[in-house]
């Protein structure tokens, strides 16, 4: 590490990129931007808005719940409140989530290059974005109001909805080409723009990730973009390709429709676990256990999980054969993710562990992913599936894989990777305080929802049983916890923005990879010289904390 | 490395060719995809509607079809030679080979536009009486027929609106016999087009 950070230490010399005046400045000067670090922090705006959105229709649906009956929305609208939410939290949020922020931010870095293969693909890909969630705000407020079909658009019932459906199908249409993009954008960048010396196997594993889930985007997306335009035709000319009053086939909807959105899980949670991957070495202080096998997992995540879409089907109506089959690929595909899992307790064996802001998260991720990952095995089991499907618990499950997942490996990026985006820290011990109401508050919210799905309570109804009533009521009472943690989170990283210690160490946790070796916040260009690659990341020769932690409370 | 400093700032913009042609084959293979998912949603049909696809297919022009089919691949030649006249840096010809390729594509989309206008003077379009009152299978096999060859004629026009820009491109040295990458893409998503068409032929206009 000492070596090569002379041979790239800049000492600014230059402006960082956040003060960088290029043919454009002020608002155009983000606006038209094509740095990479630029564009990250556009997607982080964007991406961050929606989410507070989807938490609020998700506050509001867990308000409708504390009680059986009608609490504070009709039924109508409660449908029409799990559908924004799922397409926003979906869409919007977590699929872009960690790729677009920090891949768009760190992969270049991370492989020491200037920029991405094609920076303005990477800035029309953000308005495309910014496209697609215009047009799924607009189906809020136009006559029809928002659509109350599910994120998932079932047919028959999403042509024959009076609702607006065009309008999020669309906007998912365009999201999936912004995601698609972005996936092209980033397997060109890693096979043409590493630095020189850095091999396949001298890439940080979160590189690995990205690239994995490039793939996935590049080769899932577009037959959902071709599904749900099919959808909105089928809307508007009636063509029957689904629709069963004309001889199509809802069922063969379903198909194509998980067909992407089976991989898209794994859109999701791949980066997530480059995430951990990166941040779990930095905080123990040890060399990655298990390198290969986590890299090489990471492939076989994308391979196995496009061939599982079918799981979600099991009670649509399929062959014997065919559902063995989908249910023994389901519990194959927990096998590499298992591999990382027992990869990480690894690294953290004999580690000298420090429980930072981003170490909590990624230690939270570890056992949230563990319970949303195990409770999926289970559903991977069709009698068991059966029983389960369509009930609380499903949304526990998904709930406990994609946001204490993903979620909270999203925040274990932010905390660990914002001082050097704004070379501002925030203050830690309420960082620390804000984790502890994050997770508790998650746990209270998630699940009562797996025990009373297992008890046989329904998903998306806005009414239930009143034996369901504690169950429900522990859950809106943790929705409380959680949203204020939330609150504390990002209000801690709001003002470190404005008002916190300014931070202009290069390597404030002692990372092993590149981005700790470059400017803090980073220069236009990330590097004066590229570096020349000479060792693997996470080679830890010591065990001494690199930097003296000065307390900033 | 104070010399370096000054310097970087105009090194900005990169070029890489191999970089360009892998992008772009990433983006073909999707579009394939994209066309994958309805070839399947055409196989699962056709296999549980084999007659009334048979029946369907009858009504659609053969003779059109052949025709279009070999305007396509000509124009594919004259694509491919436009290029080669590039790298030969004989720039008018590479560009009249461009605008052969451009007429060549504009026939085809007049070719189609009789052909669709055709069909819709028997009543036959997607949500029309006379289509509803039909069977199940000739209801899908005309939505496939008008979405699949709608949403390729989208990608012919597309190819024009692309090739116009490359004639632009070549006029101005832009694309030139050293830097003809833009070019070379073009030509690989002009090809596309035309291997997409070359699936579509047979499966709608030759299983009556």
């Amino acid at each position: 590490m000492a070596s090569d950070a002379e041979v790239i230490g800049t000492n600014r010399h230059e402006p960082s990129y956040l003060d960088y005046k290029g043919k454009h400045s002020g608002i155009k000067g983000w606006l038209l931007s094509t740095d990479h670090k630029r564009i990250g922090i556009l997607y982080m705006i964007g991406i961050l808005t929606f989410f507070f959105v989807g938490v609020f229709l998700g506050f509001l649906m867990r308000l409708e719940l504390i009680a059986p009956g009608e609490t504070i929305v009709s039924a109508e609208t409660y449908n029409q409140l799990f559908t924004l939410h799922g397409v926003i939290m979906i869409f919007l949020f977590i699929i872009p989530g960690i790729p677009a922020i920090f891949g768009n931010f760190f992969l270049p870095i991370l492989i020491g290059a200037k920029d991405v293969a094609f920076p303005r693909l990477n800035l029309f890909s953000w308005y495309l974005y910014l496209t697609g969630g215009t047009l799924a705000l607009l189906s809020i407020v136009l006559p029809g109001g928002p659509a109350d079909t599910g994120w998932t658009f079932y047919i028959p019932y999403s042509v024959r909805t009076g609702t607006n459906v065009i309008l999020p199908l669309s906007a998912a249409f365009v999201l999936g080409f912004s995601s698609l993009l972005t996936g092209l954008n980033f397997i060109t960048t890693v096979h043409r723009l590493r630095a020189p010396g850095m091999t396949w196997f001298k890439m940080p594993l979160s590189v690995w990730s990205f690239y994995a889930t490039a793939w996935v985007q590049v080769l899932a997306t577009p037959i959902i973009a071709i599904t749900l335009m099919l959808v909105a035709i089928e809307r508007l000319l009636h063509i029957g390709i689904f629709d069963p009053a004309l001889g199509g086939d809802p069922v063969l909807y379903q198909h194509l429709f998980w067909i992407y959105s089976h991989p898209a899980v794994y859109i999701m949670i791949i980066p997530a676990m480059g995430i951990v991957s990166e941040i779990i070495p930095v905080f123990t202080h040890r060399t990655i256990f298990g390198y290969k096998f986590i890299a090489f997992s990471s492939i076989a995540i994308a391979l196995f999980g496009s061939l599982v879409w079918a799981h979600h089907m099991f009670t649509a109506g399929m062959s014997d054969a065919g559902q063995f089959i989908f249910s023994l690929l389901t519990m194959i595909v927990a096998i590499p993710s298992a591999i990382k899992v027992f990869n990480w307790v690894a690294t953290l064996y004999k580690g000298s562990i420090d429980l930072a802001a981003p170490m909590l998260y990624v230690l939270a991720f570890i056992f949230l992913f563990s319970i949303g990952g195990l409770t999926g095995v289970m559903q991977g089991v069709i009698s068991i599936n059966i029983q389960f499907h369509d009930t609380a618990f499903i949304v526990g499950h998904f709930h406990y894989v994609m946001f204490g997942g993903t979620g909270f490996a999203m925040f274990a990026a932010f905390h660990y990777w914002m001082p050097k985006m704004f070379g501002r820290m925030y203050n830690r011990k309420l960082a620390k305080i804000a984790f502890w109401f994050v997770f508790i508050g998650f746990n209270f919210l998630y699940f009562p929802m797996l025990v009373m799905g297992w008890l046989g309570m329904p998903r998306r109804y806005y009414d239930y049983l009143p034996q369901f009533h504690p169950y429900h009521l522990i859950s809106t009472i943790g929705s409380w916890i959680l949203i204020t943690g939330l609150i504390i989170m990002f209000y801690n990283l709001f003002k470190a923005l404005r008002s916190g210690p300014v931070v202009t160490e290069k390597n404030m946790w002692g990372g092993e990879t590149l981005e700790w070796q470059i400017d803090t916040p980073p220069i236009h260009e990330n590097f004066t010289e590229i570096p020349v690659i000479e060792e693997r990341p996470y080679m830890y020769k010591d065990n001494d904390p690199p930097v003296e932690k000065e307390e900033t409370v | 490395m104070s010399a370096n400093t000054i310097v970087h700032a105009e090194v900005h913009v990169h070029r890489d060719d191999i970089g360009a042609r892998l992008g772009m084959w990433l983006f073909l293979f999707t579009e394939l995809i994209l066309f994958g998912g309805m070839f399947i949603v055409y196989s699962v049909y056709r296999f549980t509607y084999p007659e009334e696809f048979h029946l369907a297919a009858q009504e659609l022009n053969t003779i059109i079809g052949t025709l279009n089919t070999i305007i396509l691949l000509t124009s594919s030649l004259t694509m491919a030679v436009s290029i080669v006249a590039i790298q030969k840096n004989k720039i008018s010809l590479s560009l009249f080979f461009q605008f052969a390729t451009i007429f060549l594509a504009l026939f085809f989309m007049v070719n189609k536009y009789f052909e669709w206008t055709a069909k819709f003077d028997h009543g036959i379009y997607p949500g029309s009486d006379t289509l509803l009152n039909e069977s199940s299978g000739q209801i899908l096999f005309f939505g496939l027929y008008y979405m699949m060859t709608g949403l390729h004629g989208l990608h012919v026009i597309i190819g024009i609106v692309m090739i116009a820009f490359m004639m632009r491109f070549t006029s101005k040295g832009i694309v030139s016999y050293d830097n003809y990458v833009k070019l070379e893409n073009t030509g690989l998503y002009w090809h596309l087009v035309d291997i997409i068409w070359i699936f579509l032929f047979p499966l709608f206009y030759l299983i009556s």
